[in-house]
């Protein structure tokens, strides 16, 4: 095809952004790697050995929350001033992590991002995987676990209600709302990839299990029109969700009285954080996976690029949430602030603050430079940079804040122990598990999107994005 | 408080009408729970039972090995042995047989077959609970139903705990015929319904189940017939030598019963002797008076008539015979209320360890031993005592001892002198000088007879024995109730001295040190089993009765005494009854006496004395001599400790666990020393050091910066070290005993060598605001301790002028400043009042807090973790200058917020408010989150980490023995429930139950918190904050009155009142 001269010119002046898919690429071709790797490619010998290892992390795991709820929370770090550590510290981070999935797949369609296409399903998982670990805590975090379901508005005979003035309850809600909606936006996602799979399995349980699965789907024009609408209502819902949910978390600490935790601050700032951790996290996962299954023709340089100028934007923004905490604490005029600030940065703990700004702040900082941006080695050293601070954060804001508040008389300290520490790798073996079922039995990139977005590279003009 | 209305007629009120103890304890034996005689049941040894007690008794050898400090620690160890598991399969006998008998057994083991079977059985019976059989546990029921013994209803006996010999007065409270909880005697002198410490925590030695628990020889168990047998010939073959080769080594005792017993005894045995030891006893008071007047006469003190005092190196208010009177009367002078005119004692004090005493003092002074001598010279010289000159002294001291003798001068007969108890008899006899020349005898200072039965220089007294002993002059000897194997000064070496004596019998309630180099060991009878009588500190008699009967073979030392004089079977009620009737009591008097709990005009009436100037010109010499530097080495005295004392109390877990009143150091001691000598000698905090005297053997201890300790010297105390304590109490710390020298047994001259290694102690409280710049901990928190105006301190004439200005240290949020309607309570509120000017620190309330409410304790490791479960704890905070610092204590419980920042986080609204204004907790529905603790400004909420109360029979405090101790009004709490201070919801509700069927409302004063009752000082009030005539409305009403953190809103209604100094203007306002 011929350019127009006015187009030949735009080319030279604005260079050409990369395609979001590779040039090349069919519905049909796009349809065959992806659903290779799930049907027909032998599970490779370094998925059993990354699986094994990840098993015996959970299984440690279960150890540890067993030996939990039979001897008791004595098993952990946490005392008296510092009742929350490792468990709410580690909630949080991974609900943080749970937000890039729903901020990708609703929030980018609904502005209609189509780059998200080909990392939406990914981040989809990982934000479900992400959220059953979070989920895990507050539940073994409290003393009577095996009560923890009093939390819930459930009617009973003691005719007691939950106490709905607590920050802990919002979090029920919150949590419990953006787990089932995450689930089943992803799930839906799924059913046209999921029939894709069933019609080209080889064997009959893939088949069966897989056709249950697809629910029927056929692929009519009735399906698809059913199934965009739904789509697109099921991201309305979504998207407020991903705003609500951590900031209903960061009301956790913000509705307390404890200086560092009584501050308005949270709510944004807790948002961009999650929104910047899941982003970090996503390119942790992704960076490898293209390497190993090849698919760097839809997971292009453009994605990566788009997602470190994510976390670059969202890093700033929790730059500006570090700042003002610290400002506020001088210019409040409030001495428990002033101390509060003061402490973090002289107390026991100032090296692990350090070690945050240095994570979350300095780090991020290298993405204004391309290579960072586009160097998948120094992005995923960048991306673990942010998935350590982002912990260390939640750890700064549970830890330093309670260790000294008001009474310099009861002021303690806090360390994890070994059982803390099990439980944390544990869940990190736990997602590592699901993500590796999951790559191995489900489509990791939206097939029908992918088809989609083929069809609509292929017949456009090959030189300019269609929006 | 209701007292039985009738007084004990007699006999042990448990004892019920049919011949049936209440309770039936008493070692394995009573499983069997046959009726009949437990106790002749296990002497029997009836076969039946003795599998079962066999087996406990090896579990619990097993344990009364298990060493102190690592207990808590060793508790899962323990349960993890295979003898363990194996008592446990023999519980369950029917089953044992299915588990493997070990660990090898492939062949025996558990098959795959049995484990189908039982697996498949378990299911099926899961869903058929009501069909299990329950064990058959024959009970008893009462045949007539005992008089006053009402369910639910506790009743009130006079008695009192000897201690040194002297009576501590109490009210015992028996729920059911178990004794849970002693209160003062409020009728009682010596007491006015306040106790310390130690009383509080009596109970616990009650159920100790490392209590010996039956006659042993020579670790077998025997009988008392079997030892009257074996005695017999012995005591035949004395008579003919007039008894010279007996020996009885006692404590100290007031007990007139006693000494009749021993005269008895010197009618067949004229040469027997009486020797008497307390490692920390009143030697250097006995020796000052001596000195003084020639005689042993009793010192009392009169604080309430005091207007100025000066202690030197004295504990007064807190430890000794008549602490907790003299604390009341003390503080008396101390609670400033109206703003006109106020009015104020002054407190100088001279001392070497900061004590409570020391941190009320309005002046203190930290001083070495010698400097003491010095100082009491100087003194002594300023107010005009003849013969006595200053030695040199440095230009600050000289200042402090002008202006002291000065206002003690100007406040002539309203001032006291009050030497300390471990000072030199010089210091004692300089002070009785120093009042008589201050005309403050029979004022201030009041002479009687000696309250002792047989006072007696102690130290000289076991030398004596000791040199009896390896004289080989010894052939019965008994140590009733003293433990000089452990507390003897160490060039005695009377663990190699008792060996000489032919036959040796030891009676206590442990079987510790002593025991294990005699033969023969008897097990000594709880005060509050056995009856006895006591005098107080002024000399006023009480009877004590049993509350309970013996809980093992316990007989008390009258009765053993008894058995001497050939009265095997006499009952000590019998003995006592004999003696006071003899003493002019009649029934009706003598019924009088056990209900009131003391022998009304018993006091020992004032006499007038006057010092001998040779004595004094003695003494003069003395200090003369002490207060020059002499020899070389570095000086360490040693202190009865405030919680173990001289080692009596090591295995009392509430005692172990007390945060020492100024260290806040719990389960250790620890070589206390000054911050300049920290510097000076580059010691670290916690770094082992070792101690030793010239000659002796090493003592490793770890050492402890103690701010206010003076400068040159250090202080260790003493009861710890114990090897054969119990299960709680073996191994904790390091024996200070091994530095004690009979020359001089509270001062040792040392070598100290350094480790380099670091010991873990565990502090309940840091000294954040202290230590900063020295020694590197952080100085945010003094700034913090500041600007929060937590503890709030003026000076009476700051106060006089400005009343107000406490109040407006913080600016706080007024109730009609919020938006919302405040809650009007319509009856009771409830608040409660502390009054900072009163509180000594002494920690009776948090004892009388850990009985009354079941608080469990949780051993060393939990509590370095933070993880302490007082309710109550005293926060302590120091202000000043790092050497010389003012020292300050804050009691803190739950402040029952008005808007609690609590109640608002709880997700189960398990703490939530109620509408008499109580912050409740809801343990049942508590699922602990933790969220209140974090969101509790105060952190007054404790959490229950672990199962701190799961019955385990390894566990000293959850020992089944243990439980007969507890409140039974008060839940004991389960793992993971937050549990706090709740003012003492149950006994507020008692009082309110009672109002309300007699139709009227509660009165002021007739609730009292278990703090509250138990204060020495009545530093703490509680009441209907509605009715403002009630005390604590006036309290809160009044210009000190302030609320902690109350710029948060969070309304506390725990409120304190600020603490006022009064220094001499002539010394400037430090202190």
């Amino acid at each position: 095809m011929a350019l127009s001269e006015q187009e030949a010119l735009h080319q030279a002046i604005v260079p050409p952004k990369p395609p979001f898919i590779a040039p090349g690429h069919s519905p049909g071709t796009v349809t065959e790697k992806i659903s290779e790797i799930v049907l027909t490619r032998k599970t490779p010998r370094w998925w059993f050995v990354g699986f094994g290892i990840a098993f015996i992390l959970v299984m440690g795991f279960l150890y540890a929350v067993t030996k939990l709820v039979f001897e008791g929370t004595g098993l952990w770090g946490v005392n008296i001033p510092v009742g929350w550590g490792f468990a709410i510290v580690n909630f949080v981070w991974w609900i943080g992590i749970g937000h890039a999935g729903t901020l990708i797949s609703a929030i980018l369609l609904l502005l209609r991002q189509s780059w998200r296409t080909s990392i939406n399903r990914f981040a989809e998982a990982m934000t479900i995987f992400a959220v059953a670990c979070a989920g895990i805590f507050p539940i073994i975090h409290t003393g009577r676990p095996w009560l923890a379901y009093w939390l819930l508005p459930y009617p009973n005979t003691m005719g007691v209600w939950p106490n709905f003035r607590s920050p802990l309850v919002w979090d029920v809600f919150a949590v419990s709302t953006y787990a089932t909606v995450s689930l089943l936006f992803w799930y839906m996602g799924l059913i046209p990839d999921l029939a894709t799979l069933r019609d080209r399995a080889q064997n009959k349980p893939a088949q069966i299990i897989y056709g249950m699965l697809s629910m029927g789907w056929r692929g009519g024009s009735r399906h698809w029109q059913n199934y965009e609408t739904a789509y697109l209502l099921m991201a309305g819902i979504a998207t407020p969700l991903v705003l609500s949910v951590h900031t209903v978390v960061s009301f956790d600490f913000a509705a307390g009285v404890v200086p560092g935790w009584h501050t308005t601050i949270f709510p944004p700032y807790f948002v961009a954080g999650a929104i910047f951790a899941g982003f970090a996290m996503v390119l942790t996962l992704t960076l490898p996976l293209r390497a190993v299954f090849g698919l760097q023709d839809f997971i292009t340089q453009r994605h990566v690029q788009n997602m470190a100028k994510v976390m670059l934007a969202t890093g700033l923004i929790v730059a500006y949430g570090y700042i003002i905490e610290a400002f506020t604490g001088w210019y409040s005029g409030s001495h428990y602030e002033h101390f509060m600030m003061l402490n973090r940065i002289k107390g026991p703990y100032g090296f692990q603050y350090a070690m945050l700004w240095l994570c979350n702040i300095l780090a991020p900082q290298v993405l204004w430079i391309r290579f960072f941006r586009t160097n998948p080695v120094a992005l995923w050293i960048v991306a673990m940079f942010v998935n350590v601070g982002m912990w260390l954060e939640r750890y700064i804001i549970v830890i330093t804040s309670l260790h000294r508040d008001f009474l310099p008389s009861s002021w303690g300290e806090y360390a994890g122990t070994r059982f803390d520490w099990m439980i944390f790798v544990g869940t990190l073996g736990l997602f590592v598990a699901l993500l590796f079922l999951f790559i191995r039995f489900l489509p990791m990139i939206s097939i029908a999107e992918m088809r989609h977005m083929a069809h609509q590279t292929a017949h456009s003009s090959g030189t300019k994005e269609k929006a | 408080m209701s007292k039985g209305s009738t007084a004990s007629g007699g006999e042990p009120r448990v004892q019920i009408p049919g011949g049936e103890p209440l309770v039936q304890i008493g070692g394995a034996a009573d499983a069997a729970g046959a009726a009949g005689d437990c106790h002749e049941e296990w002497k029997k040894g009836a076969a039946a039972s003795e599998r079962s007690a066999l087996d406990l008794a090896s579990v619990r050898e097993r344990l009364r090995n298990a060493k102190g400090p690592q207990f808590w620690r060793s508790l899962e160890e323990l349960a993890a042995t295979p003898q363990f598991e194996d008592m446990l399969h023999r519980e369950f006998p029917r089953h044992a047989a299915e588990w493997p008998a070990d660990g090898d057994g492939a062949t025996n083991g558990f098959s795959r077959r049995n484990f189908l079977q039982l697996s498949s059985a378990s299911l099926a019976l899961a869903g058929l609970t009501a069909c299990t059989r329950q064990p058959i546990e024959k009970i008893v029921p009462y045949v007539k139903q005992p008089e006053e013994i009402l369910p639910g209803r506790p009743l009130f006996f006079a008695t009192a705990m000897p201690f040194l010999g002297y009576a501590n007065p109490v009210l015992a409270e028996s729920n059911m015929g178990r004794p849970t909880k002693l209160e003062g005697n409020p009728e009682h002198g010596a007491s006015l319904g306040a106790t310390d410490a130690f009383t509080q925590a009596a109970i616990l030695t009650l159920y100790d189940p490392d209590r010996s628990q039956s006659i042993s020889n020579l670790e077998n168990v025997r009988t008392w017939s079997a030892l009257q047998a074996a005695l017999k010939p012995f005591l035949d073959a004395q008579i003919a030598i007039e008894g010279v080769g007996i020996r009885v080594l006692t404590g100290s005792t007031t007990s007139a019963t006693f000494r009749a017993q021993w005269d008895q005894l010197m009618g067949p045995y004229p040469q027997a002797q009486w020797h008497q030891w307390e490692p920390a006893g009143r030697d250097a008071v006995r020796a000052g008076s001596k000195l003084a007047f020639g005689e042993y006469l009793e010192t009392r003190y009169d604080f309430a008539k005091a207007d100025v005092v000066l202690t030197l190196d004295s504990d007064v208010l807190t430890a000794g015979p008549g602490a907790v009177r003299y604390a009341r009367d003390f503080a008396s002078r101390r609670k400033v209320s109206t703003a006109n005119a106020p009015q104020m004692n002054r407190l100088y004090t001279l001392e070497t360890t900061p004590t409570a005493t020391g941190s009320m003092a309005d002046h203190r002074m930290a001083l070495p031993p010698r400097g003491i001598a010095g100082a009491a010279l100087a003194l002594a010289a300023a107010l005009g005592v003849e013969g006595a000159s200053a030695p040199e002294q440095d230009a600050e001291l000289q200042r402090f001892v002008k202006a002291a003798a000065r206002d003690l001068m100007a406040h002539r007969g309203r001032c006291v002198v009050v030497p300390g108890e471990y000072t030199p008899a010089a210091v004692h006899a300089l002070a009785h000088a120093m009042n008589a020349a201050l005309g403050n005898g029979g004022e201030t200072v009041i002479y009687g007879d000696a309250v002792e039965v047989q006072p007696q220089d102690q130290l000289a007294s076991l030398k004596s024995l000791r040199d009896d002993l390896v004289g080989g002059k010894v052939e019965v000897l008994f140590v009733l109730g003293a433990n000089p194997v452990f507390d003897a000064p160490a060039d005695l070496d009377f663990a190699n001295a008792i060996k000489k004596a032919k036959i040796r019998i030891h009676h206590g309630l442990y079987q510790d040190e002593t025991a294990e180099y005699c033969q023969w060991h008897l097990p000594e009878a709880h005060f509050l089993e056995a009856w006895g009588d006591a005098r107080a500190y002024d000399g006023t008699a009480s009877i004590l009765q049993p509350l309970i009967e013996p809980l093992y073979e316990g007989k008390s030392q009258i009765e053993v005494l008894a058995l001497l004089n050939g009265k095997a079977d006499a009952k000590g009620h019998d003995l006592v009854q004999a003696t006071w009737k003899g003493n002019g009591l009649t029934d009706a008097t003598w019924r009088k006496a056990l209900h009131d709990g003391f022998v009304e005009g018993t006091a020992s009436p004032a006499r007038s004395v006057t010092a001998q100037g040779a004595g004094i010109a003695q003494a003069i010499g003395d200090l003369l001599a002490a207060s020059t530097p002499s020899r070389a080495g570095f000086v360490v005295v040693l202190r009865p400790d405030a919680a173990v004392f001289d080692g009596r109390f090591a295995n009392n877990a509430w005692l172990q666990e007390l945060p020492r009143p100024l260290t806040k150091l719990t389960w250790d001691n620890a070589l206390l020393i000054s911050p300049r000598t920290a510097e000076v000698m580059h010691l670290r905090q916690r770094e082992l050091v070792e101690l030793k005297l010239v000659s002796g053997r090493p003592v490793r201890v770890p050492v402890f910066v103690d701010p206010g300790h003076a400068d040159e010297c250090a202080t260790l105390h003493m009861g710890y070290g114990r090897t054969r304590a119990g299960r709680v109490g073996t191994g904790v710390g390091s024996a200070a005993a091994a530095l004690s020298d009979s020359t001089s047994p509270w001062l040792a001259q040392v070598d100290l060598a350094l480790t380099g290694e670091t010991y873990l102690l565990a502090t309940t409280q840091e000294h954040y605001n202290i230590e900063a710049h020295s020694l590197g901990a952080n100085l945010e928190g003094r700034e913090a301790i500041e600007e929060r105006h937590l503890l709030r301190v003026m000076t009476l004439g700051e106060f006089t002028q400005e009343p107000e200005k406490i109040r407006e240290m913080v600016e706080s949020p007024k109730p009609e400043d919020s938006i919302n309607p405040p809650w009007t309570y319509e009856g009771y509120a409830w608040g409660l009042a502390v009054d900072l000017n009163a509180c000594t620190g002494c920690n009776a309330c948090v004892i009388a807090c850990q009985s009354e409410n079941n608080i469990p304790v949780v051993g060393k490791e939990q509590v370095d973790k933070g993880r302490e479960m007082h309710w109550i704890r005293i926060d302590r905070y120091y202000g000043g200058d790092l050497d010389r610092p003012e020292i300050y204590h804050q009691p803190v419980m739950c402040m029952h917020c008005e808007q609690a920042p609590c109640e608002v986080v709880c997700p189960v609204g398990a703490t939530s408010h109620s509408a008499e204004g109580l912050n409740d907790m809801v343990y049942n529905r508590c699922v602990g989150t933790r969220y209140c603790s974090n969101n509790c400004p105060y952190k007054v909420r404790r959490f229950n980490f672990f199962a701190w109360n799961k019955i385990e029979p390894n566990d000293a405090y959850s020992h089944p023995v243990q439980k007969l101790g507890r409140n039974p009004d008060v839940t004991v709490r389960f793992r993971g429930v937050m549990e706090k201070c709740t003012y003492c919801v149950q006994r507020i509700n008692r009082v309110k139950i009672s109002a309300e069927i007699a139709d009227r409302k509660v009165r002021d004063g007739e609730i009292k918190t278990a703090c509250q009752q138990a204060c020495p000082t009545q530093a703490i009030v509680f009441g209907n904050i509605n009715d403002p005539e009630s005390e604590v409305a006036k309290w809160k009403a009044g210009p000190r009155n302030y609320g902690m953190l109350e710029d948060l809103n969070t309304r506390p209604r725990t409120s304190y009142l600020a603490r006022l100094r009064n220094p001499n203007p002539e010394l400037g306002e430090k202190a």
